[in-house]
């Protein structure tokens, strides 16, 4: 409920200062306010955006918290859009498939977030607005039990927390 | 209050033997592997009054389904039987039952006085015509009816076993419901047999693996209640629960209880890396046991109290190792192909279970404490986490099947490999702990 009003008033905030906004991913094509629909994936400072266009997640290999090309590269634009927009704060989960012990996935998606956080504190977000938490294999997205799924399920997702301009 | 665990105060009496009490010829040698089942009989209870009739036949039922589960004996049907027992003073037939190939027979009577059920029993080596062991009576109020049962059952194994019985002990697991990505866990205990469950949280927050004090009056769990997981300690009796309060980090978890009780080993995340740490309950205060880049988890004491084994990636992929309850060099113990986790020191000190992920399978296992002579008990889909029978005979552990449907049970297993069974639960189940035999 929190998360969602200050979404709608940022939203509003958005249409005010997209002109000025230097994010280089942001607007350029959008051909004007007309097509923005704030709080929307298209309004580039909505959570909205961030988790479906920048992506709030990153996948990683078998048993593995090392940050692929393809990881840097969505994480670097998590970190630009965090740069951006720092109201927001932001809790990264770690998550592993469901091969391997309960308590060793615990210990290993810690270390897959914390691999996200800290590229993106590398790359200048502070870490006092990163928090990390491992849900091990307790929340797949996935349930099949082939690589198709684990390979989703093996992820680091960096989830907008809030935002202090509330 | 919700109260668990209350007091049943079973009374134990010995009752006079009727002829020269002595230990008989029968016995089970649990180490010499056991293929027959032995034959044995149990004529149902003979009840002092038609009230007692009820609890006289539920008792029965439940001794004969303890022994039967261990996959040692094999209960003869009671249409077989040629003589009746109706009184438990009178004198046994023993050509009857050596003639339907009884090894043993046991023999009770139950009164119900007010509230109060007494169970007397004896045990009959058939072949000498003997008694096995004193008869014995137990008292106590009717609602610990199965617990008294299970006592009589484990005085049975005891006898014709000469090792300690399990079968007045109870269990903590998760029982979980809902989808895989759904899934709904809460807190719950139960008899070893899946009697009498009783759920000590609400699903409102992800729980795992709880664990018992030695004595069974507390359990060691991790919850999600806070955002985070973190340790807590229950109090079984009262349903009361605590924070234990770690070191900064991320997460605390994997938490086991010092042999005395007084003390815990956990995994707590710092930085991304987890390393393994103690703490003392009456103080609070927690020292580092490892500091690796590694990650250390799944901790478990010797018997003694002098060493912990636990799983580490130290080597690249999980293995097991053990070090010195203080921390210090740990040697590894594991060589064998695959992945190897949870490791739980058996209460005799002479094994250490474990899971071992080998070739896209799970398997439980057991090995010596020097890593030596690895046997594997089990191989399925999913198999993990490990727990012992107060007696160190029988392990329970988890079993998940594979794909969307995917379901957590429990399941128990003898450390000969035998005897593979389900444990039932009103839901599914995972990450069990098997308490200490009650008092």
């Amino acid at each position: 409920m929190n998360v969602l009003s200050k979404i709608a008033a940022l939203g509003a905030l958005a249409l005010v200062t997209a002109c000025t906004n230097n994010d280089p991913s942001a607007l350029g094509g959008a051909g004007g306010a007309g097509a923005l629909v704030p709080g929307s994936a298209s309004d580039p400072r909505s959570p909205a955006y961030f988790q479906q266009a920048v992506g709030d997640r990153v996948l990683f290999a078998v048993d593995q918290s090392t940050l692929s090309p393809e990881a840097q590269t969505i994480l670097q634009g998590q970190a630009d859009w965090l740069l951006a927009n720092t109201d927001y704060t932001a809790t990264i989960e770690g998550h592993a498939d469901e091969q391997g012990t309960r308590e060793y996935n615990l210990a290993l998606g810690a270390r897959r977030a914390n691999a996200a956080r800290e590229f993106l504190i590398s790359r200048g977000v502070a870490g006092n607005r990163l928090q990390t938490v491992s849900y091990g294999k307790e929340r797949p997205i996935e349930i099949c039990s082939t690589e198709e799924c684990y390979s989703k399920n093996r992820r680091a997702v960096t989830v907008l927390t809030g935002s202090t301009a509330g | 209050m919700m109260k668990l665990l209350t007091s049943l105060l079973v009374g134990l009496t010995l009752l006079s033997a009727p002829a020269s009490a002595q230990t008989g010829p029968l016995r089970l040698e649990l180490d010499q592997g056991i293929i027959e089942p032995m034959p044995f009989a149990v004529p149902n209870f003979v009840p002092d009054t038609p009230a007692a009739a009820q609890y006289a036949a539920d008792i029965s039922r439940v001794i004969a389904a303890d022994l039967t589960g261990t996959g040692l004996f094999r209960e003869i049907a009671p249409e077989a039987f040629i003589s009746r027992v109706n009184s438990f003073e009178a004198p046994i037939q023993f050509a009857d039952w050596k003639a339907i190939n009884a090894d043993a027979l046991l023999t009770g009577a139950v009164n119900l006085s007010g509230n109060t059920l007494t169970v007397r029993f004896r045990v009959w080596d058939v072949f000498s015509g003997q008694e096995l062991g004193n008869g014995l009576q137990f008292s106590g109020p009717t609602d610990g009816w199965r617990r008294m049962a299970h006592k009589v059952a484990d005085q049975v194994y005891g006898r014709i076993t000469g090792e300690g019985g399990y079968f007045d002990s109870r269990v903590a697991f998760v029982s979980e419901s809902g989808p895989k990505d759904q899934r709904r866990k809460r807190l719950a205990i139960m008899d070893y047999d899946g009697a009498n469950v009783q759920y000590l949280t609400d699903s409102a927050a992800i729980v795992l693996a709880p664990r018992f004090s030695p004595a069974g009056d507390r359990l060691l769990y991790t919850s999600y209640e806070s955002g985070r997981p973190r340790i807590y300690l229950l109090d079984v009796g009262r349903v009361r629960k605590q924070e234990l309060k770690t070191q900064d980090g991320t997460m605390s978890f994997s938490p086991r209880f010092s042999p005395d009780g007084r003390s815990i080993v956990y995994s707590l995340t710092q930085g991304g890396n987890t390393d393994l740490w103690k703490m003392d309950l009456a103080s609070g205060q927690s020292v580092r046991l490892t500091n690796t880049p590694a990650i250390e988890t799944a901790p478990s004491y010797s018997p003694d109290g002098s060493r912990i084994v636990f799983e580490s990636d130290r080597s690249g992929q999980p293995q097991l190792y053990v070090m010195p309850a203080n921390g210090g060099e740990a040697t590894r113990i594991s060589f064998g192909q695959g992945r190897y986790g949870t490791p739980v020191w058996s209460p005799r000190g002479d094994l250490i279970a474990f899971t071992k992920q080998n070739k896209g399978r799970f398997h439980i296992g057991v090995m010596r404490v020097d890593g030596s002579e690895e046997r594997l008990l089990t191989a399925s889909f999913l198999d993990e986490g490990p727990t012992w029978s107060p007696n160190g005979r029988v392990i329970m552990f988890t079993r998940e099947t594979q794909g969307a449907s995917g379901r957590s049970s429990l399941y128990s297993v003898d450390i000969s490999g035998r005897n593979l069974r389900p444990v039932r639960t009103p839901d599914g189940g995972s990450d069990p702990s098997w308490g200490p035999l009650l008092n």
